[in-house]
């Protein structure tokens, strides 16, 4: 897969090492001329030194054939430029915006940028969401926050220990995807019965999501 | 008409100024207030101090009901953004976005932004002369 970043930064560089640990290739650019020496001298990838909103950077960095571009920068606006030169001119088939104003992640998808993401919505909602129950360890909101998958370790004090499955009474809009039991997957059925330390792997709607929570763990 | 004006610097205030002496209801949007040094003591209209990429300012200069806005920041691509969000979200019927980067233009022409670009004005106007 061939991956065009737009931004600097420590992010940029550890996503970028990440994507190369994946066989993809990586290009960076970037508009300012020491980040790019900072990164051409750590990362074994193209860096371009340019202006990513302009149609002559994303063109020396091949955008014509790339697979994915990501626009991460500090400002929106650049982001959102960047995403439409590629859109429109290069046809990139999938294209990313990191926006820093969450209000911008509504903006950008009436624009035509269907997928930005704001760093500060899906971390305040991760740790709104986590504060309330210990017991999660991993929330990954999909489709905009309309479904959540949750992991959830069952401790001495949920209260559906030792029930087979078929007795506890779920929410409609949840499901027990999968138990995690001392690292082996199990696949749920009616019969099985939850044990202290297993880590269920939940499928649910934002609208059941504390209910069913509070029914597992047992918190109030 | 009810225009709004992003950016106070020299274009944009004197926009604003002939626009307000002409009588309509101007208001001016910028982040640096010292730019609003630039409007004549006769201005007439509002000025609002902020970010117009947010569009919470953009609400409260009521661009919802503009007859027109012109996009004049130092930026391009804030101007490129602004202009997209008042013509596509807001219904903006006119919309003007200046840029310095001609080559920016084109592309942006196909979204139903009108452009101006100082830079390639000045070039026509030059050749215009010397070829007198």
């Amino acid at each position: 897969m061939k991956v065009i970043i737009i931004g600097g930064g420590k992010v940029v560089y550890f996503l970028t090492k990440t994507f190369l640990s994946k066989e993809c290739q990586v290009t960076i650019i970037n508009n300012n001329k020491d980040d790019c020496e900072w990164f051409a001298k750590r990362l074994k990838t193209t860096v371009i030194y340019g202006d990513g909103s302009d149609q002559k950077s994303q063109e020396d960095a091949a955008a014509g054939g790339a697979d994915c571009l990501i626009a991460m920068t500090p400002a929106d606006e650049d982001n959102l430029i960047a995403c439409q030169v590629a859109d429109r001119i290069f046809g990139v088939p999938r294209i990313l915006a990191l926006v820093n104003n969450p209000e911008n992640v509504e903006i950008f998808k009436k624009l035509g940028i269907k997928l930005a993401l704001s760093t500060v919505e899906v971390v305040s909602k991760i740790i709104e969401e986590k504060i309330e129950f210990e017991e999660i360890t991993n929330l990954i909101p999909l489709a905009e926050g309309k479904i959540n998958v949750t992991e959830v370790e069952l401790t001495y004090k949920s209260p559906v220990l030792g029930t087979p499955l078929k007795d506890i009474d779920f929410p409609k809009g949840a499901l027990l995807a999968c138990v995690i039991r001392k690292d082996t997957p199990i696949i749920p059925r009616g019969f099985t019965i939850l044990e202290e330390g297993d880590k269920l792997v939940l499928i649910t709607m934002p609208d059941e999501y504390e209910k069913v929570l509070r029914l597992l763990t047992g918190e109030k | 008409m009810y225009i709004v004006i992003i950016g106070c610097d020299r274009v944009g205030s004197l926009v604003a100024n002939r626009l307000s002496n002409e009588g309509h209801n101007v208001v001016v949007i910028d982040n640096d207030e010292a730019s609003f040094e630039n409007l004549s003591s006769e201005f007439s209209g509002f000025r609002i101090l902020g970010d117009a990429g947010e569009v919470e300012i953009l609400t409260q200069a009521k661009i919802e009901e503009a007859e027109a806005v012109f996009v004049t920041t130092r930026k391009d691509n804030l101007n490129l953004m602004i202009a997209q969000v008042a013509r596509n979200i807001f219904d903006v019927p006119c919309v003007v976005a200046r840029l310095f980067d001609p080559k920016r233009e084109e592309i942006f022409s196909t979204f139903g932004i009108k452009t101006i670009s100082p830079t390639r004005m000045a070039v026509e106007e030059f050749f215009k002369e010397i070829k007198g």
